[in-house]
């Protein structure tokens, strides 16, 4: 009828991506893209909140923030003039085992984006009045936190699930109290131990050639040397064994969110493949999934129902999210429980299970559509240590999923008697509170 | 670039735009309504009809659609705004056919069953009801209701508890049947094909489909603000928000373009366009006056594209300590020095490369190409999206001067403030 005009470019691959580790320890990653004049740099170094102990959680977001915000050469406002006047955009964030970076900008001006990412990374100047302001941002963050119905629920979910000795059960952001009591000493000595080179991934994709980007990256980033401390091994995250919950309530809201969940397997672990295809049938496919199917179509009781698998370095959480009327709680909660027990109990039918694994496969291309999509592929594949030709590979990968590896998978991680849930409520309703 | 653009005999307008980055293509179709069409007593219908259009039809029933969509990798949703309504399908190219064939298929033949009515009911309610724990949504729903006293802009397209409680299935389809015919719908496509093919392949689907018996009304004119307004809303938390909202002109209005500018002096490039990404503000005008200065944690402007007259709107969330009052003062300052005296040079030009920058990001995906195509369609055509960046660099400043003189004015604007009373009872 129709054929497709642009020449078959296969999925990003050792083929058309450089890979190249400099002496420093920063891995460069490059895919040239002529379509449009843009380019995008994003990664991460090795310094996150796993690295500070709770007494001082949201230390390492706090650092990122001052960071960005002004460097020994760069005030704040010279930083942005130089950002904001060429259109380009600049960020960096802090998260629980790693601080990522993100550019973008027209592909003239990489060298000046990586200028400036070398600077703030390596230079910051920890002025106090900027530590200052952003100690106030954070605190009106946690301001609105305290009333926002679904951030309460994760933060409630994640005491939950995870024991005080794991970095999962603390927030990122922090606390008033910890936040409140961090000094500009405290942050700039995070920043000396854990910023280094060592374990850097850079991932540039645009319109420049890949050989040029590698000389730009080496001629800012080559020369920055430097080590962090090893890490230990992540504390366990044993599985529940119990059914442990949670309701809260938040004065003058109309709808309860809720979250029900498991510690998940780690991305490395055997089962995170067979668990990602089952979770894909639970909570995403179509409108989310036999949840979606089951609590929102057939039963008309939330406007919002999914599961989501975590499946990072550590094992991240496996949950199922709502938003609901606080009278029909309850009902959602036994619906998903049900459709829990029916995963576990029965086998996926063959035609659902090709429908996911057609969805799966057949969803690349839209994801590696944009240089953002193809760059965040590239971070995935190096973070979890995929192999270039991952992306190559996926399809037979997810082909081979049987129903039973599915079945077992969901038997191991799914439980629908020991579990966590939290609930956010609007006010409290007559059983409140069922201890936690 | 290569764009096609036919009208079918029925009415529908069809813009077709070949690229051939990658082996995608999307597929957009645009109604004309939204709650721009809608009247007390039907406020939210809009919104609900397009839920409806996912509740399937004899020939895709429930969740076919959704499933043989997801099934090639493709994506499908819908949205409701002010002046429109519109369904997307991205997808392989191969499997454009199918998103013609659901899209035919319930502009026309959606039954609107009473039970999947009733509990779309539910669905929407607890939408609303999501949308009513963000204070934003309170103080939005509330400065729309005092900024436009007359035109249907003032009502959110979530739609009023009230209407969702008692519109009825009846209500709900002859709004369907009013707006979803294809003299009132606009189709674009993007992706890696060859165009002509694909006109003829939309004739097949659409060509046969009947053209409205009667044209939609016109809304009722807003007519002009003649003194401040203001609109005081207090809730839960503790966290205050300011915004201030001036009526400007239409879209396809000149001076939507030094607007366009105006807005990124004061508050930043962002707000240029849709898929263009997101840049900081720390350079703005009102950024150095509200967060610099610590009035405010931040701020944020936005011009609204709009078919009739819209909204210039700039929100602050106020600083732990300060007050509502504070932010206002200082925000008004910066509109007044806007007034009073001419723009420098460098700001211009700052605000033309931001512009130059995010036009470029914004045609990135197959996607974002086939949004532009029908967005602009519905308040102008292709045209003010082909010449967008040669309006912006044209503008001077005493262009801006002259904009923020004409609507920047104290009688024309409506002030709301969001008042955090910890647990919203005081």
């Amino acid at each position: 009828m129709y054929r497709r005009k642009t020449q078959q470019r296969s999925f990003p691959g050792p083929e058309d991506v450089l890979r190249q580790t400099l002496p420093n320890g920063i891995t460069l990653l490059v895919r040239e893209n002529f379509d449009s004049p843009a380019v995008v740099m994003s990664g991460y170094v090795q310094a996150g909140a796993e690295d500070t102990p709770p007494d001082v959680a949201g230390l390492a977001g706090f650092a990122t923030d001052v960071m960005q915000r002004g460097t020994q050469q760069r005030s704040f406002e010279q930083l942005y003039e130089e950002v904001e006047s060429i259109g380009a955009s600049f960020g960096v964030s802090g998260s629980t085992h790693i601080t990522s970076f993100g550019a973008k900008g027209l592909a003239e001006y990489l060298p000046l984006l990586l200028d400036i990412l070398n600077d703030v990374l390596r230079h910051p100047a920890w002025r106090p009045e900027q530590v200052e302001k952003a100690r106030a941002e954070i605190l009106t963050a946690l301001q609105e936190r305290e009333h926002d119905t679904a951030q309460m629920s994760s933060l409630v979910f994640h005491e939950l699930v995870y024991p005080e000795a794991h970095p999962y059960h603390w927030s990122g952001l922090g606390y008033p109290e910890t936040i409140g009591r961090l000094t500009a000493t405290d942050l700039e000595q995070f920043h000396t131990r854990h910023f280094a080179p060592q374990g850097m991934v850079l991932v540039v994709i645009g319109a420049v050639k890949a050989e040029t980007a590698v000389q730009e990256v080496t001629s800012a980033l080559g020369d920055w040397q430097g080590s962090r401390p090893a890490r230990a091994p992540l504390p366990p995250a044993p599985p529940l064994t119990e059914r442990r919950e949670r309701r809260i309530t938040i004065p003058d809201k109309t709808q309860s969110n809720l979250i029900l969940g498991w510690p998940g397997p780690e991305r490395l672990h055997p089962d995170f493949i067979p668990c990602f295809v089952a979770n894909t049938i639970l909570g995403v496919f179509g409108m989310y999934g036999r949840l979606g199917q089951s609590v929102r179509v057939q039963n008309g009781l939330a406007y919002y129902v999914y599961s989501s698998l975590d499946g990072g370095i550590g094992p991240g959480p496996w949950d199922v999210v709502a938003g609901v009327n606080p009278a029909n709680v309850d009902r959602v909660i036994e619906l998903v429980l049900a459709e829990l027990r029916r995963f576990r109990d029965t086998l996926v039918p063959a035609a659902e299970l090709e429908d996911i694994k057609s969805y799966l496969t057949g969803s690349l291309p839209l994801q590696l559509e944009t240089n953002e999509g193809v760059a965040r592929a590239l971070l995935n594949i190096e973070r979890y240590h995929l192999g270039l030709d991952y992306l190559q590979r996926y399809r037979d990968m997810i082909m081979a999923i049987t129903a039973s590896q599915v079945r077992e998978a969901a038997r191991r991680w799914l439980d629908p008697e020991h579990f966590a849930l939290a609930v956010v409520n609007p006010e409290a309703p007559a059983d409140a509170d069922h201890g936690g | 670039m290569n764009l096609l653009r036919t009208t079918l005999d029925n009415g529908l307008k069809v813009l077709i735009r070949e690229g051939h980055t990658a082996p995608v293509a999307s597929f957009w179709i645009w109604y004309r309504v939204g709650s721009r069409n809608e009247r007390p007593g039907l406020t939210g219908a809009s919104h609900w009809v397009e839920h409806m259009l996912f509740k399937g039809t004899s020939r895709w029933p429930e969740g076919k659609a959704e499933q043989s969509i997801a099934r090639v990798g493709g994506v499908f949703n819908g949205m409701t705004w002010y002046d429109f309504t519109t369904y997307y399908e991205t997808l392989p190219v191969e499997r454009l056919s199918m998103a013609m064939d659901i899209e035919a298929d319930r502009m026309a033949n959606v039954d609107f069953d009473p039970a999947q009515v009733e509990s779309e009911r539910t669905v929407i309610i607890s939408e609303r009801q999501g949308n009513e724990n963000s204070p934003m949504f309170l103080l939005q729903e509330a400065v729309m209701a005092t900024a436009y006293q007359v035109h249907p802009y003032r009502y959110e397209t979530v739609g009023g508890l009230a209407d969702l409680q008692t519109l009825t299935r009846d209500d709900l389809y002859q709004h369907y049947r009013a707006f979803y015919t294809p003299d009132n719908a606009v189709i674009a496509i993007a992706g890696d094909f060859n165009a002509g093919e694909i006109e003829r392949i939309t004739e097949r689907y659409f060509g046969t489909l009947a053209a409205g018996t009667v044209a939609p009304a016109a809304p009722p004119a807003e007519p002009p603000q003649t003194e401040e307004r203001r609109v005081v809303v207090t809730g839960g938390g503790m966290t205050d928000y300011l915004t201030l909202v001036y009526h400007i002109p239409e879209a396809r209005h000149p001076d939507f373009f030094p607007l366009t500018i105006l807005n990124a002096v004061l508050a930043g490039g962002s707000g240029f366009l849709v898929g263009g990404g997101r840049l900081t503000n720390h350079t703005s005008r009102l950024y150095r006056a509200l967060v610099e200065r610590e009035l405010a944690v931040d701020i944020y402007g936005n011009v609204m594209p709009a078919v009739d007259p819209g909204l210039y709107q700039l929100t602050a969330t106020v600083w732990p300590g300060r007050t509502l009052a504070e932010v206002e003062a200082a925000l008004l300052a910066e509109i007044d020095r806007l007034q009073d005296t001419l723009v420098n040079p460098a700001e211009l030009e700052k605000a033309r490369r931001q512009a130059r920058a995010l036009f470029a990001y914004s045609s990135e995906s197959i996607t974002n190409q086939a949004f532009w195509l029908g967005f602009s369609e519905i308040f102008a055509d292709y045209g003010w999206f082909m010449r967008y960046l040669e309006n912006l660099e044209s503008v001077t400043a005493a262009d801006l001067q002259r904009v923020a003189q004409t609507y920047l004015s104290a009688a024309n604007r409506t002030i709301g403030g969001y008042h955090g009373s910890v647990d919203g009872r005081q």
